[in-house]
């Protein structure tokens, strides 16, 4: 290969670049279409909001089973840093070809090189701000929503175009060796892969230093590496005893052993709700066309009140299960004479922020467990996890579950 | 006739016709998402490092330009020491996975390890904790990796020294 750099590894080649290619082929999809899905299930809240031809087909995100957002989520944030150490490989094992002499030898190659600084700069860029976003560092500037959905677009537009350039390769290459052979080699039976005669940018070195590593052991490093990461990441969705395993992520620190000792994604003190704006002179507004009904927590506490066990789960991956007893929400749609409701607009105490209101597709109302709690784990919320009256739908994302509820409007006939 | 053609193309452009569609339409299709974003939302005129379109250039620079020579520098030095050796195991790949564990982990967790985040990281949590035990924990989790590497070396060592020579791992064997 034309190149100003000698390139000593005996290990790169077709073959191994593709069999990190495929791990990322079926992987990278599942990524991709959780994140999307994610939009989705912000419903009227996602944001950015205008955003063109550029979303899933929408619907109404559903509310079975109650750990679908949990799941998708979970898999988003989790797939995307378990995948870490198999991308960085990934551009290691083609690296040459980004120093290769002339930069482009054709039109066709110029505009690929355009092509592949969408999927590399696209996945580094969603790699950099969603790394930074889980842990709150956004000294990025911008928004992190408009950034990491459009950047994952033409992170996806380079994917498909690569893929599709360059699937006929990465099979070629796969049958040109064999993945049992390899594992049962060792590092000093290690050999370059054959110099494809007619391929002058091939990734084989011409001149290659002497194995330090077998194949075999570069894949227990790359899928050593993504063990790690996910020991050190899966806690904070999987919760229970497996969270103190997350060592350095927020989530997975101890919230003490109360029952109201769990993660929270925003603070009273961040909302600007305080003590006085939630005692005893708070009150629930309910409404529907002309009819207002004014409750307040004991009146709200003389309904029928249900117990359920929900996850609440955050667009940054973690989540958390409880137990959550409240008025069902068809319920107090019926106290303002909506036997059937349509939709709900629930709005906060909070008076700034982009989630101090939430719009509730019919599933999310009518749910038998859909919940304006009052109480979680046998006790009254805390302040910080909404009291006096909180929301809680299955499958809801997190944040959609309005804390600290000043009232909530209810659609239909 | 068509054979010819499509030959002259391709000597023309570089590939085939297809090849040349699926360009234009990748190309197309970043056209619409850059102007569905805006170009007021990709470039800050006030805080130009805070501009997306910098921070997109940015990450393939850091990578590609930092990331990159430094670890294969950092790479080179360490298996240039190895060339010399006449120790019957290879230390080097008991120094790089310890250490790219550290290096990974690193990546992955900076912000709260180097105590970024601030504010938003209380007002999101509210946890009494701040980000204190972050730095001591990966610390801890450095010196376990190189202390497991360390200890493997060790037992594989004496393994080596009890077999006869001949037996061993030794690089540049057939």
């Amino acid at each position: 290969m034309a190149s100003p750099i000698r390139w000593r590894s005996p290990l790169r080649g077709p073959w191994l670049t593709s069999v990190l290619g495929s791990v990322l082929l079926v992987s990278m999809p599942i990524v991709i279409v959780t994140g999307l899905l994610s939009y989705v299930a912000y419903g009227e809240q996602a944001r950015p909001a205008d955003v063109g031809w550029l979303h899933l087909p929408t619907f109404d995100w559903p509310t079975d089973p109650s750990w679908l957002f949990r799941l998708t989520q979970g898999l988003h944030v989790g797939l995307g840093l378990v995948l870490m150490p198999v991308v960085l490989a990934k551009l290691w094992s083609v690296i040459p070809r980004l120093f290769v002499f002339p930069p482009a030898r054709s039109v066709a190659q110029a505009l690929e090189r355009l092509t592949l600084l969408m999927l590399v700069g696209g996945l580094l860029f969603e790699i950099v701000t969603g790394v930074l976003n889980i842990q709150y560092d956004y000294v990025f500037g911008f928004s992190f929503y408009t950034a990491h959905y459009y950047g994952a677009w033409v992170f996806v537009v380079g994917f498909v175009s690569h893929v599709a350039l360059k699937l006929p390769t990465m099979v070629r290459s796969l049958r040109s060796g064999s993945l049992r052979e390899e594992l049962r080699t060792r590092r000093a039976d290690t050999t370059p892969e054959p110099i494809d005669p007619e391929d002058p940018d091939s990734l084989v070195p011409t001149d290659p230093d002497a194995p330090t590593m077998s194949r075999r052991g570069l894949f227990a490093l790359v899928g050593g590496g993504s063990l790690l990461t996910f020991a050190l990441t899966a806690g904070q969705t999987i919760g229970g005893p497996t969270r103190q395993l997350a060592l350095l992520l927020p989530r997975g620190l101890d919230s003490g052993d109360g029952p109201n000792d769990f993660p929270v994604n925003k603070t009273a003190d961040a909302a600007a709700v305080d003590a006085a704006s939630t005692g005893s002179s708070w009150r629930l507004s309910l409404e529907a066309g002309d009819t207002t009904v004014t409750l307040d927590r004991e009146q709200l506490l003389d309904l029928a009140q249900h117990t359920a066990v929900l996850p609440i789960a955050c667009v940054e991956g973690w989540s958390t299960t409880q137990t959550w007893t409240g008025v069902r929400l068809r319920d107090l749609a019926a106290q303002v004479g909506l036997a059937e409701p349509t939709g709900a607009y629930v709005e906060s105490l909070q008076e700034k922020g982009a989630f101090k209101a939430a719009d509730l597709n019919a599933g999310q109302v009518t749910h038998d467990d859909a919940l304006l709690a009052l109480q979680v784990n046998g006790v009254d919320l805390s302040l910080d996890h909404g009291f006096p009256a909180r929301i809680i739908v299955p499958a809801m994302p997190g944040v959609l579950n309005t804390k600290w509820v000043a009232s909530i409007r209810f659609e239909g006939a | 006739m068509a054979s010819t053609t499509g030959t002259r193309w391709s000597r023309a452009y570089g590939a085939s016709g297809w090849h040349l569609v699926l360009m234009l339409a990748s190309l197309a299709l970043v056209g619409y998402v850059v102007a569905t974003v805006g170009l007021d939302a990709l470039w800050d005129p006030d805080v130009w490092w805070q501009s997306m379109a910098v921070w997109f250039v940015g990450a393939v620079v850091l990578h590609d330009l930092v990331l990159f020579p430094v670890y294969a520098l950092a790479d080179r030095l360490l298996a240039r020491r190895r060339a010399g050796s006449t120790a019957r195991v290879p230390l080097v790949n008991h120094v790089r996975v310890p250490t790219l564990a550290a290096a990974l982990t690193f990546l992955l967790f900076f912000p709260g390890i180097l105590r970024r985040g601030g504010d938003t990281y209380a007002n999101a949590t509210g946890l009494d904790q701040d980000q204190d035990p972050f730095l001591v924990r990966w610390l801890l989790l450095v010196l376990a990796a190189y202390l497991l590497s360390a200890t493997l070396y060790a037992v594989r060592s004496v393994r080596a020294r009890r077999r006869p020579r001949a037996a061993t791992d030794l690089p540049g064997s057939p």
